[in-house]
Order: C-alpha cells, then sequence, then structure tokens
C-alpha cells in the first residue's frame, strides 16, 4: 500500500540529473542485504583504490548482516581500525593529474546521480582509441574514467545505426560486446546491480531503519488520530 | 483555597498569568465556523517551532566552514545517533513551512482576512513570509552542496545588478569576490539567530493584533457587533477547549503527512532535497541546471521572464521585488464591500481563480530550465508563459481597485451561516 | 456551556488522548535526547587500543592514546615493585579502597601482572598530565628518599610507582587504572578486557 503511495506520489517529479542516454533501469532490492554485501566486496576491490568513501565507516557494515570480524577480514585492507572511515592512500591531487580530474568521493554518489545512471554507466563503457585512456561511455562521453571493470565484463565496441523514426533521421547507438570478459553479462549485470545496491545504500545507512519507523510512526498517529477527532466531537457537542 | 491556587494568586500579583491564559485562550472568542482553511495559522506556529528546536539540535554538530560543512552534514546523517531525523524533520520543515503558508496567505484571500481593521495584521504577515524567505534562503547555502553554492551565487549577483552601487554590494554581501567561507559564516550567523530573532517578534506581533481586532471568519462578517448581555459575541467560542481540540485534529493530520514525507520520501523526489545538492560546492564547475527550491520558483520564473535591458538584469530583480512588495498594499487594493468569497461576485472569484493558476504555473516554469517547451515564433515557449503569467500575477493586484468595485456582491448575513 | 457538561466520557476521552499525545511527545523526543550522546565517530575515536609492548624494556614507560587521554604503560624492575610494599606508609590509600581501577587491579601492584603497570595520565586534582620522576634518590630532583613515581607540575601532587597519590596532596584519589587485557605476551588492548562494556 505505501509503496504504491510513494510511486503515486514520486511519478510526476522529476527525474535523477538529465542525461542524452536512455537509463536502464537498476534490478536492484534495497532489502536485499546479500545483494549488498556482495556490492561491498566489489567496491573495496575495484573502487576503492582511486574513489574514497570518506563519510562511511567499515563498521556501519553490521547493518548488513556483516559481524566487525567478518568486515576486519574481508573488506578492510588499508584501514587501521573498523570504525575509520573509507579513505584512500591517493592523493587528490595525483589523482587529478593521472584522471584529468580528481575521482569524486562516492558516499553519496547515488543520491546524485541515482541507481539506474550508475547502473547503466557501469555498463556503458566502450572501447574508443580516440581517446587516451582507450575507454568512452555512453552515459558519460568523454569520461576520465578507465574502464575499471573491463576484465570481468570484456570489451564492447559503440555501434551507431541510422534509420527513418517517428522525428526524421534518427541515430541510435548500441553497445556491442567485441570482446568476452571473465564474466558472462548475465553475471556483468549482476555484479554492476550488487554494487549499485551497495552504493545506494551507502548514500543512505539509515534507510531501512527510516522506513520501519516510518511504519510504526504512522500507526501511532492513526491511533492518535482516532482519539483527538472523538474528543473534538465530544467538546463540539456544545456548540450549535 | 487550595495550594496551587494559592501559588497561582502570588503569580498573578507579579506576571500576568491568568490575565494572558484568559485573554489568549479561554475568553478568546473565536467564531465558531472556522473551517479547513482555518488550519493553517496554528500549523505555521508548529512548524517554527519544529524548526527552531530541530535548528538547535542541527547547529551541535553542524560546523560553517567550507572545508567541512558538506562533511559534517553527511556526519549529522550517518555518525550522530538520531541525526537523519532531526536533519529530514529541519528540511522536510522547511519546505513544509511555506506549503502551509502559502495555503494561510490563499485563506486571506479567500475570505478577506486583511481587510480593515486587519491590515496590520496582513502587512505584519507579510514580514513574516519575507523573513521566512530570508531563513530560507540563508539556511540553503549551509549544506555547502552544488545548488547551495550556486542558488547563493545566483541570488547575490542578482543584488549585483542594481546600478551603480551593485557590484560593490554584492562584495559586501558575500565578504569576498565569489561565494566562499566568509560568506557561508556570515549566512551562519543570519540563519541561526539574527533572522529567528525577528521571525519570533514578528510572530508575536502577529497575533497580538489578531486578538485585538479579532479572527474573521468564512463570512467575513464582524462577530463583536453581536454580543449577549455580558458582552460576549454570540457567534463566537471560546479559543480553548474549542480550538484546542479541533487545532489538534488538524495538527496530527499534519503530523502524519509530515512524517510520511521524513520516513518515506525526504528527497519528495528532488524537490525538497535537490539531487544535485548531494554533490559537494565546487566553485569551478557549475550544474547543468540551477533552479531554486520549489518554494522560490514563482518569483525566480519571474526574473527570467523580464528581459535585460541596457545589459542590465536590473528590471528583472525590480520585477522580482516587486511582486513580494506588492502583497503589503493588498488591505488598500480592495475596494469590494464585502470581505469573504462567498458573498463576492464572478469577477474576483475568476481573478483569484487567474491569480493561483499563473502562480501555480509560473512555480512549475521555475523549476525547468527555459527551453523544455521548445519554441515558438524564434522564442522560448516558457519564457512567452512566463510572461503572460507575470503579467496575470501582477493584474490581480493592479486592476484590483477597479474590479473589486463593480463586482455583483451579495449582501452579507447578520450573523454567521452554518 | 462548557459548564455542567463535562461528563464521564469527555474525561474518558481527554485522558485517552492525553496519554497517547504524550507517548507521541516523548517518541518525537527521543531522536534529540539521543543525539547528544557520542556519535559513531566519537565512539570510534574512543575505541579499545591495542599496544604493542615487545620492546619495552624494564624500566622503560611508554605512553599511548585512548579517548584523546594518555595512558602510560611502565614496564617496572624487580626494584621498583619491592619499593611499592615500602610506600605503604606514605601514600594516601595504600590498599586502593577507592574506585579508580577495575576490580582486577585493586591489589598492591594496582595491575594485572606485577610488572606491567598501566594508568590514565591525568591528574585526578585538576587534570594535569603529572611528568614521570622514575629516578630514584636525589637525581630525580624529588628529594633523597624518593623512590620513583610521578609528580604534577600544576599542583605538585606526587605519586608513586603504582600511581597511588602521597598523604595530603592536592589530588584527592589515586590515578585512574583504565580497563586493560594482555591478549599475548606482548600485546595489551587498553579500554577493553573481555568484560563488556
Amino acid at each position: 500500500m505505501t509503496r504504491l503511495l510513494l510511486l503515486i506520489l514520486l511519478l510526476p517529479l522529476g527525474a535523477h540529473a538529465a542525461s542524452e542516454a536512455p537509463l536502464d533501469r537498476a534490478p536492484i532490492e534495497t532489502t536485499d542485504t546479500a545483494s549488498i554485501q556482495r556490492g561491498a566486496q566489489v567496491f573495496v576491490n575495484y573502487c576503492l583504490n582511486c574513489h574514497s568513501a570518506q563519510y562511511m565507516r567499515y563498521n556501519r557494515l553490521t547493518d548488513v548482516g556483516l559481524t566487525e570480524q567478518q568486515i576486519e577480514n574481508n573488506l578492510m585492507f588499508a584501514a587501521s581500525k573498523v570504525g575509520d572511515t573509507m579513505t584512500v592512500a591517493l592523493p587528490a591531487k595525483t589523482a587529478a593529474q593521472w584522471f584529468g580530474v580528481a575521482p569524486p568521493d562516492l558516499t553519496v554518489i547515488a543520491r546524485s546521480r541515482g541507481a539506474d545512471w550508475l547502473y547503466s554507466y557501469l555498463r556503458g563503457f566502450y572501447r574508443d582509441d580516440a581517446r587516451t585512456i582507450g575507454w568512452n561511455n555512453t552515459v558519460f562521453p568523454n569520461v576520465g574514467m578507465p574502464h575499471v571493470l573491463w576484465e570481468l565484463q570484456g570489451q564492447q565496441v559503440l555501434e551507431v545505426t541510422e534509420h527513418e523514426g517517428a522525428h526524421g533521421k534518427e541515430r541510435v547507438q548500441t553497445l556491442e560486446l567485441a570482446q568476452p570478459g571473465t564474466m558472462s553479462p548475465t553475471e556483468y549485470d549482476r555484479l554492476v546491480a550488487d554494487l549499485v545496491n551497495y552504493l545506494v545504500y551507502m548514500g543512505e545507512p539509515a534507510r531501512a531503519q527510516r522506513m520501519q519507523m516510518g511504519y510504526g510512526v504512522l500507526l501511532g498517529l492513526a491511533v492518535l488520530f482516532v482519539l483527538v477527532y472523538l474528543l473534538k466531537k465530544e467538546y463540539w457537542k456544545d456548540i450549535h | 483555597m487550595t495550594r496551587s491556587q494559592a501559588l497561582l494568586g502570588w503569580i498573578d500579583e507579579r506576571f500576568p498569568l491568568t490575565k494572558l491564559w484568559k485573554e489568549h485562550l479561554a475568553e478568546y472568542y473565536a467564531p465558531k465556523n472556522f473551517n479547513f482553511w482555518y488550519y493553517f495559522g496554528s500549523l505555521a506556529l508548529l512548524v517554527l517551532v519544529l524548526q527552531i528546536v530541530t535548528g538547535i539540535f542541527l547547529t551541535m554538530n553542524y560546523k560553517p566552514d567550507a572545508a567541512q560543512a558538506f562533511g559534517s552534514v553527511e556526519y549529522i546523517m550517518r555518525d550522530v545517533p538520531g541525526g537523519w531525523i532531526i536533519r529530514y524533520m529541519h528540511s522536510t520543515g522547511a519546505s513544509m513551512f511555506f506549503v502551509v503558508v502559502y495555503l494561510h496567505m490563499f485563506r486571506a484571500l479567500l475570505y478577506g482576512s486583511h481587510r480593515k481593521p486587519r491590515e496590520l495584521i496582513w502587512v505584519l504577515g507579510v514580514l513574516i513570509y519575507l523573513c521566512l524567505m530570508a531563513e530560507a534562503f540563508f539556511g540553503y547555502l549551509l549544506p555547502w552542496g552544488q545548488m547551495s553554492y550556486w542558488g547563493a551565487q545566483v541570488i547575490v549577483n542578482l543584488f549585483g545588478a542594481v546600478p551603480i552601487i551593485g557590484e560593490d554590494l554584492a562584495v559586501w554581501i558575500r565578504g569576498d569576490y565569489v561565494v566562499s567561507d566568509a560568506t557561508l559564516n556570515r549566512f551562519f550567523a543570519f540563519h541561526v539567530i539574527a533572522i529567528p530573532l525577528v521571525l519570533l517578534g514578528l510572530v508575536v506581533a502577529h497575533i497580538i493584533a489578531l486578538h485585538e481586532t479579532g479572527s474573521n471568519n468564512p463570512d467575513g462578517i464582524e462577530i463583536k457587533k453581536t454580543k449577549d448581555a455580558n458582552g460576549r459575541p454570540l457567534d463566537g467560542i471560546p479559543f480553548h477547549p474549542y480550538y484546542t481540540v479541533k487545532d489538534m485534529v488538524g495538527v496530527v493530520v499534519f503530523l502524519a503527512v509530515f512524517s510520511f514525507i521524513i520516513f518515506f520520501a525526504p528527497e519528495m523526489g528532488g524537490y525538497f532535497l535537490e539531487y544535485n545538492n548531494f554533490v559537494p560546492a565546487d566553485p569551478l564547475k557549475t550544474p547543468t541546471h540551477i533552479a531554486p527550491v520549489w518554494y522560490f520558483t514563482p518569483f525566480y520564473a519571474m526574473l527570467r521572464a523580464v528581459p535585460a535591458m541596457f545589459g542590465s538584469q536590473f528590471p528583472g530583480v525590480v520585477v522580482m521585488g516587486a511582486a513580494v512588495v506588492i502583497l503589503f498594499f493588498l488591505p488598500w487594493l480592495d475596494r469590494s464591500p464585502v470581505k469573504s468569497i462567498r458573498y463576492r461576485g464572478a469577477v474576483y472569484k475568476a481573478a483569484l481563480a487567474l491569480f493561483v493558476v499563473s502562480f501555480v504555473v509560473l512555480g512549475w516554469l521555475g523549476v525547468k530550465p527555459t527551453d523544455f517547451l521548445g519554441k515558438t515564433g524564434g522564442m522560448d515557449t516558457a519564457v512567452i508563459l512566463a510572461r503572460l503569467f507575470t503579467a496575470v500575477y501582477f493584474l490581480f493586484f493592479l486592476l484590483m481597485p477597479w474590479y473589486s468595485r463593480i463586482d455583483r456582491t451579495r449582501p452579507e448575513p447578520k450573523r454567521l451561516t452554518h | 456551556m462548557a459548564e455542567g457538561t463535562v461528563n464521564k466520557q469527555r474525561r474518558y476521552l481527554l485522558g485517552a488522548a492525553s496519554a497517547a499525545g504524550g507517548v507521541a511527545a516523548v517518541a518525537t523526543a527521543t531522536p534529540f535526547f539521543l543525539s547528544m550522546f557520542p556519535s559513531a565517530r566519537a565512539r570510534a575515536a574512543g575505541a579499545p587500543v591495542e599496544v604493542d609492548i615487545s620492546k619495552v624494556e624494564p624500566g622503560m614507560m611508554i605512553r599511548a592514546e585512548w579517548r584523546s587521554k594518555p595512558v602510560w604503560v611502565l614496564h617496572r624492575t624487580p626494584e621498583m615493585i619491592n619499593s611499592l610494599s615500602e610506600m605503604g606508609a606514605r601514600v594516601a590509600d595504600p590498599q586502593s579502597d577507592a574506585p579508580m581501577q577495575p576490580d582486577y587491579a585493586q591489589n598492591q601492584y594496582r595491575s594485572v601482572k606485577p610488572e606491567w603497570l598501566v594508568l590514565v595520565g591525568i591528574c585526578t586534582h585538576l587534570g594535569c598530565s603529572p611528568t614521570d620522576k622514575l629516578q630514584t634518590g636525589p637525581d630525580s630532583g624529588m628529594g633523597e628518599d624518593w623512590k620513583g613515581g610521578f609528580y604534577c607540575p600544576c599542583h605538585g601532587s606526587k605519586f608513586d610507582l603504582a600511581g597511588r597519590v602521597f598523604k595530603d596532596m592536592p589530588a584527592p584519589t589515586n590515578l585512574e587504572v583504565p580497563k586493560y587485557q594482555f591478549i599475548s605476551e606482548t600485546q595489551l588492548v587498553i579500554g577493553d578486557d573481555g568484560k563488556g562494556a
């Protein structure tokens, strides 16, 4: 019921930061803690080398069912304490020299970009020899980031076809997998979805708790409403 | 005499506690026919209290420092126990304040609450609205996200459009050549203490003035004209307990809506918390599309609707300012013999409807980029629409002395109707 | 109007609504109340710290930081340990009766192992950090009969090598012993004794 209400409430409202390419829907379930755990593993293995998440504490991951011991053993490489935040050793200045821009902090990236954008972006890399880094992206053209996950996904190339559409000639961009990676496309999509799920969780770790509390609060207010309404009726009997 | 009565007596000899209680609650006679539109005054007071309390607790962990502000908000959202609730209450409260105040102001237009003898209540109310806009503007810089930063940059630059002194004025407001740490620090001071003090004083004055004249009502007639032998208005009922219990119902319904937003849609689809504001302020990179938060967009649309003249944005700034200032004159622009819309004719009803439509459409246009509706005759359609509705907005006021007089009104009743 | 009609129903409803409203008020106040407890950052900074003591020779002292406070770890020599029993008459609380230490450190050494002393290096008088005067006799600058200990420069409080305060000093109690435990022969954890929070 609440989900339906939410949907109605949010439908007419704006989309996240507009971008040219149509976005794919991220197939994530924010209550799936196993997926978030897998995503956290991908995040620390592949993203946390260059991108920090400087407001996220490792031990916050106990939210999604990990113990502090598991976090220390599986997810922490550089940090010394489980209560530390996810910082990177790479100084922003050096990084800016390497990539042209300093890799942004990813703590709240899902809140500014949205899950669909991230999901599409991470699946949108293709080979582009015109660029020094050798990669380009359909969602974020001329991005400074190379395709970190290419060994898993393989190499995509961009196919541009033109055909007659409703508004005259339409250019359609499609990505073809030219050289497969170590994962099948389905496996890779699953991995990216897990990662995005983790990024969404990290953007607002209190989210699950927030929703849960919300039901209680609304229920309590419903009870209060009945009482206050009856009280008002009772008093207003006097008024003619 | 019981002990508590004795204590009360002791206090009353030194402080008019019982007198205040009676004058403002137990023996304040309010018309008995208040409807839905009369909830929003008490709700505005509730939101004010909520904003002050949540604000106090936010300042305990917020850092008004360009290097730390963004991080300190995330710190509140993550590390401070219960911090996210307090922050969402404050961010949602800001928007809900405007929702409530706009509805409260609309009520005045419906039932003529701004008309004689309540002109000062209205003027004080408009001053409160001005303070609220200042409060929202200063507060919006504090999270130090991209929208905070560029929003402040654009608005402060509007002052730069003032002829001759403009550039110096903008620098003076910022305390720097761009929005910077100095700007953040002074906006913080205005947001947490200066404006709230003024706001509280104005709210007290607003209520004192209201209780002096007595409340208006949906019939727009004075209940004080018909009194019983004891001098009590026949159509009045004591505010307490009748309206206290009634307002409680409104409060609970409001809190349900408020809680729903906080717990299930705190960003409200990007309207209460803008997506780009989750990116830290970057003085070197402007987001592709900047729009103010929704409650300012009608005025922002007017600003954009006015073309630059003599190479200056100043005319737009003047129009935007005039759109707010003109509200002050409303009590004297209205020449209708009746107050309430119930007894007004079709002309006022149509004018009010057009006014509401223009305000809403301007608000919608202000959210969008100017080219989002394509072009008509070489001009952005959205700009044409904005000009049209800006004209409607102003004509509602400027033509009011004329159309409110020629309107075919019906006679007001002597007593309240049910 | 209201007079005389205050009936049972009204009282009952008023009571119920007030109670429910009270619950709502308390619920609303909860996050505000909770927000004033230490944050995740403060708790992370106040987490137990591990100290490597393998390189601390007898007679040496190292300083660790725990909850932004200096914590001293002193490796006492046999002479130092022997001196403690002689100090019994000169210190104010020889048996450590005042609760300035965990139960397991309430002995004449004020420690788990006699040779290892762990103390919060904050004077119990007004919070200065005393300096260590580990030498004995005139070399220490503390007088002929000084057996080694600690001296607070702010108001002159003196403590022995178990952090026990001398008689008639400004400091009211012995120095505090934090919770700690040995997780190995060479590893010490300060702030956690494995006995819960």
